[in-house]
């Protein structure tokens, strides 16, 4: 039954993650991976809302397993980071890895403790 | 209007098996995650499940991205499928940054938090610097 709910929750989830992405890009193309960087960051938040919330297993599975799990992604987050250094954009790199990590963080911890 | 000049209609046709492709390989993705979280379960400790999984998912998705644009010209629906689907819903950004903040011990999340960034990036690296070496499949 967990398992089903991940799943449903991934395949919209995944998608998702496809559509903001290419919203963002078509609306700020400057090299820089602007839409994984919101895609990350607004997953932060969502995850942070739903983890602190007491919410059922059943909703954390749907929701937070398989629908943040599978919108957020650290494969292109890496590889997106590791583009932009071996383009010789190593500021525009370590910005990038600094914004997701800090910003991510912190946008977990305040959506947790609004719901916690 | 006729409905192949509708650009929304265009859009859908476009865009529909991308987000099908992708869909399902999120979906096999995300299955294999929980499996390995379901496996390696973890209390409050280091979250060594995640951990790997965005590690290996790194590594593979520098090395599959080498192979697709730089040696081989796949299939269109290969890239969202096995790139933004599977790999995408195999690792998670979002379950690090959570699993991060809620940590019994904060020598445990500072370990967790900046050793998942160091060799997830060097894994991210080193697939493309592998791949690219072996010229797996050159052209």
């Amino acid at each position: 039954m967990t398992v089903l709910l991940v799943v449903l929750g991934a395949l919209v989830g995944a998608p998702a993650r496809y559509v903001v992405d290419k919203a963002v890009t078509a609306r700020l193309s400057s090299g820089f991976p602007w839409g994984t960087l919101v895609v990350n960051l607004s997953g932060c938040l969502l995850l942070g809302l739903l983890s602190g919330a007491a919410l059922s297993p059943g909703v954390l599975a749907l929701l937070g397993t398989g629908f943040c799990g599978a919108y957020t992604t650290y494969s292109s987050f890496g590889y997106e980071a590791v583009s932009l250094a071996e383009r010789a954009q190593r500021r525009a790199a370590l910005r990038y890895v600094l914004v997701s990590v800090v910003a991510g963080v912190a946008l977990a911890g305040a959506g947790y403790a609004l719901t916690s | 209007m006729d409905a192949v000049d509708d650009p929304d209609v265009g859009l859908v046709v476009e865009h529909g098996p991308v987000l099908a492709v992708i869909a399902v390989g999120g979906a096999l993705g995300s299955l294999a995650r929980y499996g390995v979280n379901v496996a390696l379960p973890h209390s409050g400790g280091f979250p060594l499940s995640t951990f790997g999984e965005n590690i290996v998912g790194c590594f593979v998705l520098g090395a599959l991205l080498v192979v697709l644009t730089e040696q081989r010209r796949p299939h269109r629906l290969v890239q969202p499928f096995l790139g933004t689907g599977v790999l995408g819903g195999f690792t998670t950004f979002s379950t690090y940054a959570v699993d991060s903040v809620t940590r019994d011990s904060a020598v445990v999340a500072a370990l967790y938090l900046v050793g998942t960034l160091v060799v997830a990036l060097a894994a991210s690296w080193a697939g493309v610097a592998v791949t690219r070496r072996l010229g797996v499949g050159a052209r």
